[in-house]
Parts: structure tokens; sequence; C-alpha cells
């Protein structure tokens, strides 16, 4: 692969249980290219959310590296970490994770505030989203008052509103009924196939892995290919 | 804009314990505010006291008298302006239960000497030609239902007998921290009785009132007036008004510490509630602060927010216990203004309130806030589900 998008070498990874070091991932060397739609299946315990985190710069590896448009997040202070996160990765979580006391509008608009737009531009850019996951008539609902999958469509419109290269989801579908899921999963193609968005997700779901235009399993911490 | 109708939305997000809390700081503040005013109350005679003016009493005790001939030698002392003199008279009106601060006056002199006491110059006069007359302050009046002309009879219990008198003025205070609760008649009345049924007690007087030409003369005109009368048979101790005011405050300091402490104590009391709710709180959120910090939010962002919305509860509560303070320190006024006759709030109180609230809310938020800017993203999204 040239010039991969996500470059990955040697990474390890373990978690301290009391005075145990547990092992969660072991020497993972892995490219991903721009605009691939990559799925990371394995059994619970294998190390697939942990490797998910890595790539979105929410925890760090023990050795290894990992380049992201040529930045080494290894060497990114936890301050200058979140502000690549905010340019560059949006996420997309089992549970939607959005704020109860926000609307459907304001939960999208997050984001942004880290950005200097003014409040017109934000506005724009929170509408766009909404509309390419069909939520443009519930913009002013809460959470409570949507259902699984229009709050996932929120969650989506939320991480891809600032326009970021990749899109992590972390079992996207799994809290979804099977034609919510469907739709969710077809939002998620769309956007890697019109958008040019790279999709890395993790899922258990053998029918969301057949969307995958590569597919990963990872076994007590190592990659089977 | 965003971040204050985030902050607002999650102070009332559990509207019951956001209510509660309110309550609690509202109360809280109330009680400090309350117990401030009874501190306030015990120095306002101190407070209202004048740089001008000095108090020379007896060196041994004010229990003993001083002749009231040294009125004309203290008045020659240099640097003084004007010289009265008053005895504490410590009467009782029909019953004990209506005790008042009643004092025998020389009144020309008197009054001349306190300005803050408002009489007009009708009422002046008439009271200074009845030797029997006597003046009262408007809460004292209204307390007792007196009117102008209205003949008033006190129970001595220094001087013992009936004692009548003659209303012939109702003061009112200059400034709202002026005292309207004394009762004040003619020295010469109380001396003449005296030479009469006891004569060894008359031609004495309590205290003498000094009126320095200017208040940086104080020291020097008390330590000439004390030099004057050394090595006599009765000393003089002389001091500025303040300081003798503070001499009877003195005596209680015990319970004003003790009030002072209960006042902070409630303060610190509040704060835990107030902690333990921000701590619920932020416990619950911590899922939700780590997807702030996934998206970029930085530590202050998210230790903003938990500052901000204790902040917020504190504030709240500190204006309803604020405005609660004013109606409920009336109502305590009105039960107790004999024994407290300046019950004002003061604006210290109220800044004091407002600072307390301040530091109420931000050290609630302070633990929460330490151990959400701590938590590891992937732990708190751990949390969700």
């Amino acid at each position: 692969m040239s010039n991969p998008l996500v470059s990955i070498r040697h990474l390890v990874k373990s978690y301290r249980r009391g005075n145990q070091s547990v092992p969660v991932l072991e020497d993972i060397s892995l490219d991903i290219a721009e605009g691939e739609f990559l799925v990371l299946m394995g059994p619970s315990g294998s190390g697939k959310s942990t490797l998910l985190n890595l790539i979105a710069g929410i925890d760090t590896a023990d050795s290894g590296s990992i380049t992201i448009h040529d930045v080494d997040l290894s060497l990114l202070s936890d301050s200058a970490l979140a502000a690549w996160r905010a340019s560059h990765i949006g996420f997309v979580f089992q549970f939607y994770n959005l704020i109860p006391v926000l609307t459907a509008f304001e939960n999208v608009e997050l984001p942004l505030l880290l950005t200097s737009m003014s409040r017109h531009q934000r506005r724009e850019h929170v509408e766009t989203a909404l509309a390419v996951v069909g939520l443009t008539d519930r913009m002013e609902h809460r959470p409570s008052e949507l259902s699984g999958g229009q709050q996932q469509r929120v969650a989506i419109a939320r991480a891809i509103v600032s326009d970021p290269s990749i899109l992590v989801a972390d079992e996207p579908t799994g809290d979804l009924d099977r034609v919510s899921a469907e739709e969710i999963l077809n939002l998620l193609e769309q956007l890697n196939r019109e958008f040019g968005k790279t999709i890395i997700m993790v899922t258990h779901d053998p029918r969301a892995a057949k969307r995958a235009r590569r597919l990963l399993h990872l076994e007590k911490g190592v990659l089977v290919l | 804009m965003f971040i204050l109708k985030l902050l607002t939305r999650n102070a009332f997000r559990h509207k019951l314990r956001a209510l509660l809390t309110i309550t609690g700081i509202a109360i809280a503040i109330l009680s400090f505010g309350l117990l401030r005013t009874v501190v306030s109350a015990w120095y306002a005679g101190a407070h209202a006291s004048s740089g001008n003016r000095l108090i020379s009493r007896n060196a041994i005790s004010l229990v003993f008298s001083l002749p009231v001939s040294y009125k004309d030698r203290i008045r020659q002392v240099e640097g003084v302006k004007n010289v009265s003199y008053a005895n504490w008279f410590g009467g009782v009106y029909i019953t004990e239960k209506n005790f008042f601060p009643s004092f025998a006056i020389e009144p020309a002199t008197y009054l001349g000497m306190y300005p803050e006491f408002i009489l007009s110059d009708s009422q002046t006069s008439d009271f200074i030609r009845d030797r029997k007359g006597c003046v009262a302050g408007r809460k004292l009046a209204e307390r007792h239902g007196w009117k102008v002309g209205d003949s008033v009879t006190l129970k001595g219990t220094i001087f013992p007998g009936s004692w009548e008198f003659n209303l012939r003025g109702i003061y009112q205070g200059k400034k709202q921290t002026t005292d309207e609760g004394q009762f004040f008649f003619h020295w010469n009345y109380l001396n003449e009785t005296l030479r009469k049924n006891t004569p060894r007690r008359a031609d004495q007087t309590g205290i003498f009132l000094i009126e320095v030409k200017h208040a940086n003369l104080s020291s020097q005109v008390a330590q000439a007036i004390d030099g004057l009368f050394k090595n006599s048979l009765a000393e003089t101790l002389t001091e500025t008004e303040k300081a003798f005011q503070l001499t009877f405050i003195s005596m209680t300091e015990a319970i004003v510490v003790a009030i002072r402490i209960v006042s902070y104590v409630v303060i610190v009391i509040i704060m835990a509630v107030a902690a333990n709710t921000m701590a619920m709180t932020a416990r619950e959120r911590f899922g939700e602060y780590a997807i702030l910090k996934s998206m970029g939010f930085g530590w202050f962002h998210i230790a903003g927010m938990i500052f901000g919305e204790s902040v917020l509860l504190a504030l709240l509560g500190c204006a309803l216990g604020i405005g609660l303070t004013f109606p409920v320190a009336a109502a305590f006024a009105a039960q107790l203004d004999q024994f407290f006759p300046v019950f004002l709030i003061e604006r210290s109180t109220l800044w004091l309130d407002l600072f307390l609230s301040l530091l109420v809310g931000l050290v609630a938020g302070l633990f929460p806030a330490w151990r959400a800017v701590r938590i590891r993203i992937a732990d708190g999204l751990r949390r969700i589900g």
C-alpha cells in the first residue's frame, strides 16, 4: 500500500489489573488507506476496541507507533492530541452518547464550538450534517424524543459535522433493531462511497461486516489474516 | 451563550436534587445573614458612636459616681468644646418586662452633643422648660403607644420609687443606625428628689460626656482630664465613646464569638452538602465528559462546566437566601426591638453572603472537577451502557 493514511507499527498495549499486567495487543502492524471501509471483528476481549481507541487517539500505546496524516500520535501532548482529534476523527459509539439535555441540533453543533466558526456558519454546517443523515425535521427534538436509530443518526451527524477524514465506529449497530441497523450501515456506506470518509468499524455483527471493503480479525491481541 | 444554556440545563437535569440544593444553600445564607446581623446589632452602639465624643467615668468602676462639680473643671481643659453629664436610671415601665435604657441628662448640653437625635425646636424647648419633662425615641414611643403630652410613670430600680414624667418630645434617628429606643429626662429632677430622700447620693453623676474640638485631640484631652483628677477621692477614667461602648460588649464577647462561629459552621455544613451533590452529579456524567473529551474538549472545558454548574446553583441559593433575609430580619427586628433597637442588614453582610456562596460553589466543584479531568477517555466510555 503506497502512502497509507494510517500506519501502525509494532503496537503493544497492556492493562494493569492489580499487580498483574494483562496484554491486550501484541505487536500489531497495519496500514489503512484513505477512503477504506475497514471492519475489525473478533471475540470479546480480543483487543479490537482498544485498537480502535488507539487509532482514534483516545488511549496511548505502551510501545510502537501510530502515524496518521504523517503525524506520529505518540509525539503529541494531551492538548495537541485533543485538537488533532477535533479536526481529524469522528466518533460513533454503540450507545449513541448524545447529551440528553441538548436538542439534536445542539448535539451536532457541539464539536463546532471548538472551531472559530461564526454562529451562522455553525448553523449551516449542522443543517447540512442533519440533512445527510435525513433528520432535518427532527433537529429540535431531544434524544429522549427520538428512536434508537434516529439517535444513532444524530450521533453520525455529530461525527461528520466538522468534516473529519476518519470515522471510527464502535459497534454502531449493537443497540439497534434490524431495520435501524440496516439504515445506519447504509448511511456509513454512503459516507464512505460518496463523501470519501475512511471508516474503521468494530462489530460483532456479520451483516455489518459484509459492508466492509476489508475485514480483519483480532484474536487475543493478534491480527489473524 | 451555548455554554450558559448547557450549564442551566445541566443544573436542572435532576430538578428535585437541584431545588433541594438551592433551598439548602438559601437557608444557610439566610441563617448566616441573620446571625451576622445579630452580631452587628450587638455592636450597633459602638458603631453609632462619634469620634468627637469622650466619656469620663469613675476610674474604680462605673458603679461609682463622680461629683457633678467636675463639669466646670473639665470644661476648662484645652480642646474641650462642650461638657454634659448623665446618669443611668434603669427604670421599668409598669412591669419589669418593659425595660429600656433610661437616662437622667442635662438636656440642653446633652441634646446639643447628639445631633443624631432629631427633635423639633418646639419639643426641645418644651422638654427643657419642664423639669418633669422627658423625651423618648420613636420606636420606644410606638412600642408603648405614647404620644406627646402623655404622662409616663417609671419604676426606679437603682433609684427606688415611682417617677412621673411628662412626655414632651419624641425623637427620630438621623440615620437608620441611630438607636430610637432610649428615654431621657432631667438630671435636676433626679437630683432634687435625691437631695430630699438620700442626700448622700445627690450632686453625683454616672458619666461626663465631653465633646472635643477635633477627633485628633481625643487622646490628649482624655489624658488631661484624668491628670486633673489624679490622686483625688474620685479619679476619672476617660475614653472615647466607642471604647466605652466596647467595654460593655467585651463582657458578652463569648456569646458574640459563639454566634460568629456558628454562622461559619452553617456555611461549612452547606459546603459539604453542595460538594456531595456535585460529586453525585459528576459521577453520573463521567461518560458524557469522556465523550466531550473525545471530541477535543479540553480539561478546562470539563472543569468549567462542573464549576459553572456548581457556582450557578450556589448563586441561585444565595439570591434566594438574600431575598429571604430581608423579610425574616424585619420580622426578627419587630419581635426583638427591645433587645436590638438597631437591627439592620449591613451591606458588608450581603457582600459576604455573595463571597461565601461563590466559595461554596467553587469548593463543591473542586473534587468532582479534579476527578472528571483526570478520568481517561477509554475508562469514561466504559461506564456507558
